[in-house]
């Protein structure tokens, strides 16, 4: 068995279990934000739902309308918080207290080998660490706080193999953009997509969230990556000892194996209207943007902002365009504050906001008007996603943003830096 | 289950974000939320609506963000059943979850014209175009999940806890 299928197994107290097989699974974490979350406690309500199933183990973090912007959000919140407070949840994070849901539940909560659903699409980030998790709706995270039980259909998994070796600015954000453009945005609808080879190996565990976050773009299931030194480093760093793998056998089944060469790789762009409208930023041509985005699920962490810092430091972000740095959490927040990245972005002319989903989640605030264009490190560039349905989107990493905001055109990082 | 009424046509991967915007999802009331639905695709949706039930589409129908306030806002807004060569899966859980009917055709997108008569069975996962007098088999919404569409998730949970 593939590592997903040995979790489900496990979950499921079954011996072994094969693809298109129904399974009900054993929920270890299950976590829902202030957007679906309202809906979600509503359902359990209606369900005839008194208690959660487990008070350490349902999870609420308010992310999308950080802080409240009217008082619909702060009604919202109230709800979730109210909720919160009268079943005695361990974990509730209010305003200020967490950030994006996602580096949120991989600061504190995710252990490989577990099955974790989450009420927002990309709760397949978690495979990152060697989980299986996949995001659900707000009825069906009802009746998981109810019963603490899901129901899957055993996914058949993709093998994507990473040889060589990044060459920075080169980043998991380009690769990701190149395997969805390649397999394209329903390749792997329905599917587990598992990350391996010389370059995921040597990729640090916010990296694999990045591309395990993106998975979701082309239809997956879940992403991930085999736990290995990295992922036993991660939980050291952060004081955890001992915890379990569970590993995939040496001849598991794929569905489908392919084949990437980091060591080939371009800086990449999803331009608008969808996420595998993929090209190398060499091919885009010259595109003048109005914002640039460094932040959310997909790329909002500490590495992503050393990166930027060192190519925005003792630079200024161009006439007419805003810049957006978004930590994704407190914890990045912080750390980003101690190593005086955040100098570097302020001293550029970059608006540092607070940790939220910002303009990724297009009901809040850093929105764009009609015939603008954003070059952003998040992860959808749908019509409409951050603003006006006028509005373009262009994806890409973290390097390609800052490049591009001093630039004022998205900007390949490696001429910039030249 | 067997659903009749007429097409209203899409292409590929039509997503939540347009399906539902995001700055309508402060709104609880269903609705309120059918009022929006595919504003940001289909400014004419509204009136295709009043005579026109059912949806068929590309690839990939409501991929993108797992909110279950896309298939709400369809069924409120009066569609009664989504047709499509495939479905992204939370929409696809979410829909039977609360009580959309859909059926996965693969191909089905390229036969079928905007504005033609469907006769659908769900449970037999027949689908005919009265119009042009063509039959397709779509893969069948399995018993367990016919189970949780007829009543919602809801309903469903709520019979089984007291049951």
């Amino acid at each position: 068995m593939n590592i997903v299928e040995k979790i489900l197994a496990k979950a499921s107290n079954r011996d072994q279990v094969s693809p298109g097989e129904i399974v009900e699974a054993r929920i270890d974490k299950a976590m829902m934000n202030d957007i679906t979350g309202p809906l979600a406690i509503e359902a359990f309500k209606n369900m005839g739902g008194e208690r959660v199933w487990d008070t350490t183990r349902a999870i609420i973090v308010l992310d999308h309308l950080v802080p409240a912007n009217d008082d619909q959000a702060a009604h919202l919140h109230k709800l979730l918080r109210t909720f919160a407070n009268e079943q005695g949840l361990k974990y509730f994070y209010d305003v200020g207290r967490g950030g994006v849901c996602h580096q949120v539940m991989m600061e504190n909560h995710v252990k490989p080998g577990e099955v974790i659903v989450g009420a927002d699409s990309h709760t397949c980030t978690y495979g990152a660490l060697g989980a299986f998790s996949t995001g659900i709706g707000s009825t069906e995270i009802a009746s998981v706080y109810l019963t603490g039980r899901l129901w899957f259909k055993v996914p058949p998994v993709i093998q994507v193999v990473v040889n060589g070796a990044f060459h920075p600015p080169v980043a998991p954000k380009d690769l990701i953009l190149y395997t969805i453009g390649q397999l394209t945005a329903d390749g792997a609808t329905y599917r587990g997509v598992e990350f391996t080879g010389q370059a995921v190996d040597a990729t640090s565990v916010e990296g694999r969230m990045t591309l395990c976050n993106m998975v979701v773009e082309m239809g997956a299931k879940n992403g991930i990556v085999p736990p290995d030194a990295k992922t036993a480093e991660y939980f050291t760093s952060r004081g955890v000892s001992s915890v379990n793998f569970i590993e995939g056998d040496d001849d598991a089944d794929y569905e489908k194996i392919v084949e990437y060469d980091a060591s080939s790789l371009e800086p990449m762009v999803a331009l608008p209207p969808s996420v595998d409208n993929v090209k190398p930023v060499s091919e885009v041509g010259t595109i003048e943007i109005d914002q640039a985005l460094l932040g959310s699920c997909t790329n909002g962490r500490l590495e992503d902002f050393r990166i930027a810092a060192e190519i925005l430091r003792n630079k200024k972000v161009k006439k007419n365009v805003r810049a957006l740095v978004i930590p994704a959490s407190q914890e990045v927040y912080l750390r980003a504050m101690k190593e005086g990245l955040l100098d570097v972005f302020v001293k550029a002319g970059a608006l540092v906001c607070n940790p939220n989903c910002g303009p990724c989640y297009g009901g809040h605030l850093g929105l764009l008007a009609a015939g603008e264009a954003c070059v952003s490190s998040s992860n959808r560039n749908f019509v409409g996603r951050m603003g006006s349905p006028k509005a373009d989107i262009y994806l890409a990493s973290p390097a390609t943003v800052a490049a591009s905001a001093v630039t004022g055109t998205i900007t390949d990082p490696r001429v910039l830096e030249a | 289950m067997t659903i009749q009424g007429k097409v209203i046509k899409y292409g590929n991967n039509v997503n939540t974000d347009v399906i539902i915007p995001s700055k309508y999802l402060v709104l609880t009331d269903p609705f309120a939320l059918a009022a929006h639905a595919m504003e940001a695709l289909d400014p004419d949706f509204p009136q295709k609506i009043q005579e026109r039930k059912i949806v068929v589409a590309g690839r990939n129908f409501g991929c993108g963000s797992s909110r279950e306030q896309a298939p709400i806002a369809l069924k409120y807004a009066g569609v009664t059943c989504v047709v499509a060569d495939s479905f992204a899966r939370i929409f696809y859980r979410n829909a039977i979850n609360i009580g959309l009917p859909l059926l996965e055709c693969d191909g089905i997108s390229a036969q079928i014209r905007d504005g033609d008569e469907l006769r659908v069975n769900l449970e037999q996962g027949l689908i005919e175009d009265v119009s042009q007098g063509l039959h397709f088999k779509a893969v069948p919404i399995p018993p367990f999940l016919m189970a949780i569409l007829e009543k919602g998730l809801v309903d469903y949970i709520k019979s089984r806890r007291s049951g």
